[in-house]
């Protein structure tokens, strides 16, 4: 095969699996918007949390309870810390975030970056900030797979499947099921589907902690690739608040495919141009503003 | 957008209250005056001077969130880049201060544009968004470009002598050269926020459909607006970086962006002294919170959750409201 192509592929797989990461927050970005209007700055704290949850499973919540020997491994942490994820964000939302409906939604903007800064002091005071690797990579998913192209480790072949299945099933039942069809409803008209006898309220906190729960996951997910910081999830946060000006948070679907995009392009550029990588979202960004201001999928509201 | 916690202008008050207003801005004043031209005498100098320019800062970026609505969550970019901007001038290319300072701000308001001109497009929480990613490129050439010394910013920035005689090496002369630029760029916004250009500005806060339906030109007092505050924040940043005579990565990066937040929010959003209030409150629990690490930062995300849910009007807002005053 071609050098060059090789190393696209290659890259480009690589960019995939940044990509993944981005559509795994922007899709939960966007369910929490849709529905609620609040763009959830601490969604990548909350991811962050997922990562560093996964870390206490393993390591100290044996200790704890008195058990040395006891390991919360990788496939309990998948399951466990997006619900504990997923309920410090639905008293999150029960206890603070709902006083600012009707506000200007800059208020919870503000809000939930307050909430950010809280959980990153937290953990740079309980974790090094230099990054703390996840000791708990199942066995069944070490070693390399060969593409073809390239070897590629087994775990970040696993990570991008399941993102994209995850994502598959939240389109799914978005889109296609009586939950999202409220779900759907409520973001059209809340008082309307109020009268059909369903609790908004309630709907509107699970909504907000199915959406932090998926930051949790994602932050599961990427503990085993990247080193685990406590600043992990807010540079990301920031990319990923680009992605969605560029998708436009109007559609699931428009969410996802331009993270995976958008994380398969900055692969692909580190090919050409190393220093630009970090930039090019940005700059597709003001690409994207001048050309087509409502973003790729969404409409002007 | 409608940002109903905030101060509003109105003329058609009965004369007692006019007169009341009138007295309490009268003596916000005098008490800022007062407080600029003794303090270097009752407190630390270079604690006044980090105060006054993060107070220019905040008071920078008051006039658009405060006065236009615009939530700009990227001045960091025209603090930091200005400090960057002047830093060099001065290290590299020998500029006498006064210029320099002069150079930064410039810098700044151009840049002002370029954001502004793009962030415009979009609205109410997407305009956050885009100011956040914009300045986040900067944040990315102030690591990268050859010029800015990397992780370790610029170091040892010369602070040289004012028009050529007064050495800003010595503590006074710098702390009073600092106050002449904070009271210069106090005076400008607000001459700007009561002059006709300031009303419209208001009026956009207050409902922007109507003031485009007035026949203002709504994007283009946003855009001027903004290169405004850009450049004030600017010549904030410049200032700051002939102080402590170095520019960081720390000015440029998103989490200064949200601490000048905090700080207006703090003091109260469209009040005129409530930013100077806010810097005073966060910088002076920042000094003195330092033993404590990291936990500064738990302290200050609490301090912004509790503001934002409970204390939306800030100090001064308060105050206005206790005092039934209507602008302070």
């Amino acid at each position: 095969m071609d050098p060059m192509l090789r190393l696209i592929l290659a890259q480009g797989m690589l960019g995939l699996n940044n990509g993944v990461f981005y559509a795994l927050l922007s899709l939960g970005l966007a369910v929490i918007f849709g529905l609620l209007d609040v763009v959830n700055f601490a969604h990548g704290a909350l991811y962050m949390t997922g990562a560093f949850l996964a870390i206490i499973l393993y390591s100290y919540v044996g200790i704890w309870v008195g058990l040395s020997w006891l390991h919360v491994g990788f496939w309990a942490a998948l399951v466990l810390a997006p619900i504990l994820v997923a309920c410090f964000g639905m008293l999150f939302e029960r206890f603070a975030l709902r006083w600012l409906y009707g506000l200007d939604p800059i208020y919870s903007l503000l809000l939930t970056f307050g909430a950010t800064l809280v959980l990153q002091g937290l953990f740079i005071n309980f974790f090094s900030a230099s990054g703390t690797p996840y000791p708990g990579m199942p066995a069944e998913l070490r070693g390399i797979v060969n593409l073809g192209f390239m070897m590629f480790p087994k775990y970040r072949l696993f990570a991008i499947v399941f993102s994209i299945a995850v994502c598959l099933v939240v389109w799914y039942v978005i889109e296609r099921t009586r939950i999202g069809a409220l779900l759907r409803a409520g973001t059209e008209n809340p008082e309307l589907v109020k009268a059909f006898g369903i609790n908004v309220p309630r709907m509107i906190t699970l909504t907000f902690g199915f959406g932090t729960g998926l930051a949790g996951l994602a932050g599961v997910l990427a503990a085993p690739i990247y080193s685990v910081t406590p600043l992990m999830g807010a540079d990301l946060i920031i990319i990923v608040f680009a992605i969605v000006v560029i998708g436009g948070m109007g559609s699931i679907m428009g969410a996802v495919v331009t993270g995976l995009t958008l994380g398969l392009l900055e692969g692909i550029v580190k090919v050409f141009y190393a220093p630009a990588a970090n930039t090019v979202v940005f700059i597709l960004m003001v690409v994207v503003l001048l050309v087509r201001p409502a973003g790729l999928f969404g409409r002007q509201r | 957008m409608s940002m109903s916690d905030i101060g509003e202008f109105d003329d058609h008050l009965p004369t007692s209250e006019q007169g009341r207003s009138r007295l309490a801005q009268r003596a916000m004043w005098v008490l800022l005056v007062g407080f600029v031209g003794l303090a270097p005498f009752m407190l630390y100098p270079v604690f006044v001077m980090q105060l006054l320019c993060f107070a220019l800062f905040a008071c920078a970026l008051n006039l658009l969130i405060g006065f236009t609505g615009l939530l700009s969550f990227g001045h960091a970019a025209f603090f930091g880049g200005a400090a960057y901007i002047t830093g060099y001038l001065l290290t590299s290319l020998g500029f006498p201060p006064l210029l320099g300072v002069i150079a930064g701000a410039l810098f700044s308001a151009a840049l002002g544009a370029v954001v502004g001109a793009l962030a415009i497009r979009r609205q109410g929480i997407y305009f956050a968004m885009i100011t956040l990613a914009l300045a986040q490129i900067v944040y990315f050439f102030a690591l990268q470009l050859p010029f800015t010394g990397g992780e370790n910013g610029l170091q040892g920035i010369p602070r040289g002598h004012l028009l050529g005689f007064i050495d800003l090496n010595q503590s006074l002369a710098m702390y009073y050269f600092v106050a002449a630029v904070f009271l210069a760029g106090f005076l400008l916004i607000y001459r700007i926020i009561h002059s006709p250009f300031g009303q419209v500005l208001q009026a956009i806060r207050e409902n922007e459909p109507r003031a485009l339906s007035l026949g203002y030109n709504v994007n283009r007092f946003k855009l001027i607006a903004f290169i405004l505050s850009a450049g004030i924040a600017g010549l904030a940043g410049a200032t700051k970086c002939i102080v402590f005579q170095f520019a960081s990565l720390t000015d440029v990066h998103w989490q200064m962006s949200g601490e000048v937040i905090l700080m207006t929010l703090l003091g109260g959003l469209g009040t005129m002294f409530g930013p100077v209030v806010g810097a005073f409150i966060v910088v002076t629990l920042q000094q003195a919170l330092a033993g404590i690490g990291s936990w500064v930062q738990v302290v200050i995300g609490a301090t912004f959750m509790a503001c934002v849910l409970l204390f939306r009007r800030g100090v001064v807002g308060e105050l206005a409201r206790i005092l039934k005053i209507n602008s302070l």
